[in-house]
């Protein structure tokens, strides 16, 4: 469980995050999302305690960590695991030494150390890969050793910042993976530091919008993309742009419900008495909900207000494309 | 008179030659022992104490910078002459190789600080913070991660010390310290005895050559 509030950290008049509040609940997986520069990396060094807050509270698992003395933040510290961006390994190091590294400052025995290592690597499925230096290892196996490392200690909190910028989408996957199986087998709150909405969409219960230092909109992610005149949920869901159509009005459609009938393009068809044209689509699950977002063509001499209704008792919010607000709308996302 | 000319005969020329590169090992030897133990603390003192370091501190950083370059400010025979009277209160005497050690010790100690300040600083900032994340105290990061991952860097600032120290103990020749550069200067230079200052000079390069190939094979070694 982390808790911030009221955080605020500037570097004499530059105000880089300016009171944040949030918190991430047991066996969570929270995303702070945001444009470079929103004050992501300020945030995650705060959070791990890199840096301290100019003002404003921090607590895992009820501990106050911010006015802890040097001494016992260092043992703080050791509650959250934190993966970098870009594994930061010791290129010195073999990845098994790599890991046992905060398991040497604990001053675990050797033979413990040994066995904890050999745990952690096959959890990240890296065990045959134990004596090889991160250089004779891929970006994706680097930052799962990263992610060992990181737990190695047994944090309550995982601090995930950037760790899948720049993985080939094999990679990502896997460290995705790895992410859910802690929070499901062992409980571990964590805070995903990211600027890519695919990795939001797959792991994060909840996402927050990081912008010029504050959060300007939250939420769980199965709200957030359901949300109409919401930034975010644009970010979240992108809709490819749709081919012109001439004889067709244009509408956008956006699941509203959380669960919406697989058949609810021929019911609508029916309903109507008229084709409806998809002309483009995002559907997919997120946990148990539904989320969608399409675009489709209609024919252009039916009601507005009966297609709206239509959609609406179907669990999808329906509005037609006015051409200059369609720009508008994809400029914001 | 031709003997003169050339100098001592090949066949006994080792005879002076080998006391001497003894001496000059001996010296050299004694004074990176002090140059390591010294300089190691003080460049991760003048690293770790700058902005970014494990413990910045303006003002520290600045006095010791500051000592450390008055080290390198001399060229090394006016620097051994301007601390003559610090050199007979330590050791008692301004001759010999006792006394050229002091000022080789003050050149190679400042002189090594700085390259191992500048081997610290290529290891990269992340490193210092998944050290202090991972909950280890400064002295465990200066041990486990900046002087590993440093150690390709540190040997070859020990290399380039090392033969810098084999140069300053043939300029501490003048001042009678014996060893392979008083050799040169008296015999050779002085005597035109052209077989000592060939020697010599052969002996000089084959020991730099050697020294600074095992430090590029150790090197390349270290690095993975």
């Amino acid at each position: 469980m982390i808790e911030v509030s009221g955080l605020t950290k500037a570097y004499g008049p530059t105000t880089v995050l300016d009171g944040i509040d949030f918190s991430v609940g047991d066996a969570q997986i929270a995303a702070i999302v945001g444009p470079s520069g929103a004050g992501k990396s300020t945030l995650a060094r705060c959070i791990n305690l890199l840096e301290r807050p100019t003002g404003g509270t921090i607590s895992v698992n009820g501990q106050e960590l911010t006015s802890l003395s040097r001494r016992d933040l260092r043992a703080a510290r050791r509650q959250i695991g934190t993966v970098f961006q870009s594994a930061s390994l010791l290129r010195r190091l073999t990845a098994a030494q790599n890991v046992a590294l905060p398991l040497r400052y604990v001053g675990l025995a050797e033979d413990e150390q040994r066995d904890r290592v050999r745990d952690l690597l096959d959890r990240v499925g890296l065990l045959d890969r134990a004596n090889h230096y991160p250089a004779q290892l891929s970006g994706g196996q680097r930052q799962r050793v990263g992610l060992a490392r990181g737990l190695a200690l047994c944090p309550s909190v995982l601090l995930s910042d950037e760790a899948t910028s720049g993985l080939d989408p094999d990679a990502t996957r896997s460290i995705l993976r790895l992410l859910m199986e802690l929070r499901d087998d062992l409980g571990v709150t964590i805070l995903v530091i990211t600027h890519e909405m695919d990795v939001v969409r797959t792991v994060a219960d909840a996402v927050a919008h990081l912008d010029h230092g504050r959060i300007v909109e939250h939420g769980a992610v199965g709200d957030v993309v359901r949300r109409s005149d919401s930034a975010l949920s644009q970010a979240l869901l992108p809709l490819p742009p749709a081919p012109a159509e001439g004889v067709r009005r244009t509408w956008r459609l956006r699941y509203s419900a959380p669960t919406v009938d697989p058949t609810w393009l021929a019911q609508v068809s029916r309903a109507l008495h008229s084709d409806v044209a998809v002309l483009a689509a995002l559907v997919e699950e997120h946990g148990t909900d539904q989320v969608g977002r399409l675009t489709v063509g209609l024919d252009a001499s039916l009601d507005e207000r009966q297609v709206a209704a239509t959609f609406a008792a179907q669990g999808i919010l329906a509005s037609p494309v006015v051409a200059g607000v369609d720009e508008l709308e994809r400029a914001i996302a | 008179m031709t003997a003169l000319v050339l100098g001592t005969p090949w066949s006994e020329v080792h005879t002076l030659l080998l006391p001497a590169l003894w001496q000059t090992l001996l010296m050299v030897v004694i004074v990176m022992s002090i140059v390591v133990s010294l300089g190691l603390p003080l460049g991760l003192l003048i690293f770790n104490t700058s902005p970014r370091g494990l413990a910045p501190s303006p003002r520290v950083n600045a006095s010791i910078s500051w000592i450390a370059n008055l080290g390198r400010s001399l060229p090394f025979l006016v620097l051994m002459a301007a601390i003559i009277p610090f050199t007979r209160l330590v050791v008692g005497t301004t001759i010999g190789i006792r006394a050229a050690i002091i000022p080789m010790s003050v050149a190679g100690v400042a002189f090594f600080a700085r390259l191992v300040e500048n081997a610290i600083r290529d290891v990269p900032d992340e490193l210092l913070d998944v050290g202090q994340a991972s909950g280890g105290s400064r002295w465990q990061i200066i041990r486990s991660i900046q002087l590993v991952e440093a150690l390709p860097g540190l040997v070859a600032a020990l290399t380039l010390n090392l033969v810098a120290m084999i140069e300053y103990s043939a300029i501490a020749g003048a001042i009678g310290a014996g060893g392979l550069g008083y050799l040169a200067v008296n015999y050779g230079y002085q005597q035109f005895d052209n077989h000592i200052m060939v020697s010599c000079i052969v002996l000089l390069i084959v020991l730099v050559q050697v020294i600074q190939f095992s430090g590029d094979r150790l090197v390349r070694a270290l690095v993975h």
